[in-house]
């Protein structure tokens, strides 16, 4: 065996490029005769479309046409596929790529302008006469469901989308035993994408040539291919689906949208490319988001802090549409019981339709509220019982001499949901270490000499990662030396190439700047799922390791021939088989290619397949569990409620890690997107539905001046599910990271009796409760 | 018809001149003019700072400021952050090895902004780097990269 790569910090194989301005994202695509679309999007949360005038926009000079839904060819008049059918889905209602006769959120599309400039396009948009009869439109999720709530779509005599559970074990014992039953309800919201590229799309159709070309900034480029070629009715092969550079994904890309289908049409309508680029305030109204769930909770537990159940209901905010299925809901209650060992669970969940952007993951889906309200029920039992919070922790984790643990919950495929390995303990130990949480009261004491308040919050996490079926990966050496390697997976920054080449450089014994890379492109490489949910490492590290092998192996017996060795006698190192101990008998990989891959009227060698070359997919054999404890230092300024994130501690396990230097990135960027869900991030909407802030003035992300540093430290519970051992990475920073900021504000505001029912924590809320709190211990 | 103007300029030292609409943004003339994809756009109301040039050395949000206002100014991209010879500037340098970067989307306009600010304040404290990007948004790495990249290239270029 050659160098070693895997578990070193190895930089980027991507950054080159990056740094120096070369990336390829998909704005900088410029195709010959390329035409510029915009759309009119709805000003209105909910309305019935009387009219639509475009005559005045279409005499714009520079534009090319004008598009209403009324303009597709008839069959292709109907509303987008359902991407992830699911039996909780009562009331299926997708939306039509461009509005038929009624709206139902604010930046719905109307209209799409097609001209020779984007400039020119928008021009247009502000011709296009539009009669629109208001609606009454429901936002606030906690009213929606009440009877007399208007309703978010005017065919439906009710706001309820579906519903879904999460139940196991004996709930009824389980209460009926309990020393107390503590309940708690509280509201979460989290935001939106914010990616700092925004969507976009170019489209190319060749009927004679290569067909529909679709380069677009998207997480599933073959979910996309699947969906665009079936609403259209064509077959797959005819639709190409590239993700280039993706400046950012987060969940909110992992879907298909109606501009995926509009443009492409445009194009193949005006037999010319097409290009549209979200705008920012696009991306608020159009792109999916987030925001509410409204939990009702009760734990039965013990009277030493034990948890012996868990009911209750949640109310789940969907938005207008049903893009993606139930994912984000049911991901909310898989985390259910987190990292303890509760025996029995009963809770439900209403999916519930509101006039505002559609909802769908983001970083963490559901994952983040689900952990959020576990921790929130063993912040409450010890406030309650007065034991300290990680005291309470301890008693219910599920430990490590359990591991496989099956909690009892059953996966979306019927399987028991287990959680494969993991020291939920051990974690807590070290990041309490980590944090000096034992230097806490001292730290505390003397801020208070001052008069500044510190607080300080634990939170613990598991995280269900790389959901199957699988991603692959083809390795084929070329007569040059160079190794190509393809895979679906796409990166939107994850690292992906420096990943998967790295296992293929150390498996096959090439150096990694000799591997060329492609992914996410469904001309180049068959079959893939998508970057979402934590899943690539675990899905295509495997298969990485698999085809590398396979095309060692390959190598290696072809080598052993031409040499005259015993396989066992060869290696191969720097893309070269030699013979172990006499390096001069040697042959380089590219050689082989060749021999395996001849010219015409040559023989391809006895017994081998052509090409030096093997595809897999192999994979995980379920789900492998990650898992998180976490530590936030804060200061809160009772004058003001402003909170300041001082330090935060991070134990993270996510098995073996491939590229530490990678894996640490991922969980900076996760904490940091957790933070800014519990301080800063809210989408407001008025009574109307009009959203408010939809410009990063308003809308507050995270800052570099704003965030602390973040120390991490590691431990490693290998999977046993797959070869490498790995678990996900990409969202253990961001799902417990509320929890832990929420409670270090209700500890450093304990004198207070401060109990938050709400995130983001915003400062108004918080000198309210601070007054609540004075008022009370004045009385 | 368009209001236009005829305009010259020097971007990454070789002079330019164009024909630009009076109301294209610095950023688009950039990008679509000339083909210097590497100013992103991300927010185009100025304050993500992605499409951050510096422009005769300050830094500049492209999205802000329109073409006709760079009339006889010098412009520097990402692309002209390198060494006419390919070498790496110490921040792209430092951005490579410090994991400074994941999607890199807002990366040549975090590239910019410290370019300026390490001109000026040559010995930075992490509060001060933090403070100096504050108007550059990066939702992937949480800028501890970021910033352990400008302190590291700081570093480098100090001792020359």
């Amino acid at each position: 065996m050659g160098v070693r790569y895997v578990g070193a910090e190895v930089q980027r194989m991507e950054d080159p490029r990056l740094i120096t301005g070369h990336g390829r994202y998909v704005d900088d695509i410029t195709l010959e005769g390329m035409l510029h679309a915009a759309f009119l999007r709805s000003p209105v949360a909910h309305a019935r479309i009387g009219s639509i005038d475009t005559s005045r926009a279409a005499e714009l000079e520079g534009v090319h046409r004008v598009l209403t839904l009324a303009d597709f060819p008839a069959e292709l008049q109907k509303p987008m596929a359902q991407l992830y059918p699911a039996p909780p889905i009562e009331h299926n209602k997708t939306q039509y790529p461009l509005a038929h006769d009624e709206v139902c959120h604010v930046g719905q599309a109307i209209a799409c302008v097609v001209a020779d400039s984007r400039a020119i396009a928008e021009d247009a948009l502000a011709l296009i006469d539009v009669d629109y009869e208001n609606l009454p439109a429901v936002v606030d999720v906690r009213t929606a469901l009440d009877a007399d709530a208007p309703k978010a779509h005017a065919d439906l005599d009710t706001n309820l989308m579906g519903r879904l559970g999460s139940k196991f074990g004996d709930i009824e014992e389980a209460f009926a035993k309990a020393d107390h039953v503590f309940s708690a309800s509280f509201m979460q919201h989290r935001g939106g994408c914010h990616s700092m590229e925004t969507r976009g799309v170019v489209s190319r159709d060749d009927p004679w040539g290569d067909g529909l070309t679709l380069w677009t900034s998207a997480q599933s480029p073959y979910l996309i291919r699947r969906a665009l070629a079936a609403w259209l009715g064509e077959p797959e092969e005819r639709v190409r689906v590239i993700a280039p550079d993706v400046g950012g994904g987060f969940g909110p890309k992992a879907g298909f949208y109606p501009e995926e289908i509009v443009i492409p049409l445009a194009a193949r309508m005006l037999g010319r490319p097409v290009k549209w680029i979200e705008d920012r305030r696009e991306h608020f109204v159009s792109t999916t988001t987030q925001r509410d769930q409204h939990w009702e909770l009760e734990v039965a537990c013990t009277s030493d802090g034990r948890m012996l159940g868990l009911r209750g209901n949640v109310t789940h905010e969907n938005g207008a549409w049903v893009p993606y299925g139930v994912l984000l809901p049911f991901t909310s209650l898989v985390p259910l019981p987190g990292a303890y060992a509760i025996p029995a669970v009963d809770v439900g969940l209403d999916m519930v339709f509101t006039n505002t952007v559609p909802n769908s993951p983001v970083r963490g889906a559901g994952r983040p509220n689900g952990i959020y309200a576990v921790e929130r029920m063993v912040e409450t039992i010890a406030r309650e019982l007065d034991i300290p919070p990680a005291e309470v922790r301890r008693r219910n984790y599920v430990r490590a001499d359990q591991m496989p643990y099956a909690t009892g919950a059953l996966l979306r495929d019927g399987s028991p949901a287990t959680y494969d390995s993991g020291d939920y303990e051990g974690l807590l130990d070290k990041v309490l270490e980590l944090s000096d949480f034992a230097g806490f009261d001292e730290r505390r004491a003397k801020a208070r000499e001052e008069g500044r308040y510190l607080g300080i919050g634990i939170s613990s996490c598991i995280e269900d990662t790389g959901v199957g079926p699988y991603e692959g990966t083809t390795v084929r050496v070329e007569p040059s030396g160079k190794v190509l390697v393809q895979t679906g997976a796409a990166s939107q920054g994850q690292g992906h190439h420096t990943m998967i080449a790295l296992i293929v450089a150390e498996n096959l014994g090439v150096a990694p700047e000799d591997i060329l890379f492609e992914s996410a492109d469904t001309g180049k490489f068959p079959h893939g799922i998508g970057t979402i949910g934590s899943r690539v490492a675990v899905n295509v590290a495997p298969s990485a390791l698999d085809a590398a092998t396979k095309v060692r192996e390959k190598a290696l017996k072809l080598a052993a021939e031409l040499l005259e060795a015993a396989e066992a006698d060869l290696d191969i190192e720097n893309g070269i088989v030699s013979v172990n101990g006499a390096p001069d008998i040697s042959i380089p990989l590219g050689d082989l290619a060749v021999k395996l891959a001849p010219m015409s009227g040559v023989k391809v060698p006895e017994g081998f397949d052509p090409s030096l070359e093997a595809t897999s997919y192999e994979g995980s054999k379920g789900a492998p569990i990650a898992s998180g404890a976490n530590v936030a230092e804060v200061e809160v300024d009772i004058g003001t409620g402003e909170v300041r994130v001082l330090r935060y501690s991070v134990a993270h396990d996510c098995g073996v890690m491939i590229n530490p230097l990678i894996v640490k990135g991922q969980i900076e960027g996760g904490v940091i997107h957790g933070i800014g869900n519990a301080l800063f991030e809210r989408m407001i909407f008025d009574d109307q539905g009009q959203p408010m802030n939809t410009n990063y003035g308003e809308y507050l992300l995270p800052l570099a001046s704003e965030m602390p540093r973040v120390d991490i430290v590691h431990q490693e519970s290998p999977s046993p599910l797959n070869p490498l051992g790995v678990k996900g990475a990409g969202e253990g920073g961001t799902i417990p990271a509320a929890a832990a900021v929420v409670a270090a504000i209700e500890n450093a505001l304990s004198d207070f009796g401060v109990v938050i029912d709400d995130y983001p924590v915003e400062p108004q809320y918080l000198c309210e409760l601070i007054d609540r709190g004075m008022a009370q211990a004045a009385e | 018809m368009a209001d236009t103007r005829d305009i010259e300029l020097t971007v990454n030292g070789e002079s330019r001149s164009a024909t630009v609409e009076t109301r294209t943004s610095l950023g688009d003339f950039l990008r679509q003019a000339l083909g210097l994809t590497g100013t992103h756009l991300g927010c185009e109301h100025g304050v993500c700072g992605a499409c951050t040039v510096l422009v005769d050395g300050e830094a500049v949000r492209s999205c802000l400021m329109l073409a006709v206002q760079a009339k006889g100014r010098e412009v520097t991209t990402v692309e002209g952050l390198s060494n006419p010879d390919g070498t790496l500037h110490p921040l792209q340098d430092a951005f490579w090895r410090n994991h400074g970067l994941q999607c890199g989307f807002c990366t040549p306009g975090m590239l910019t902004s410290l370019a300026a600010f390490l001109e000026e304040n040559p010995d930075p404290s992490e509060r001060e780097v933090r403070e100096a990007i504050s108007g550059n948004i990066c939702r992937c790495t949480g800028y501890q990269g970021i910033v352990d990249a400008a302190l590291d290239a700081a570093k480098t270029m100090r001792e020359g």
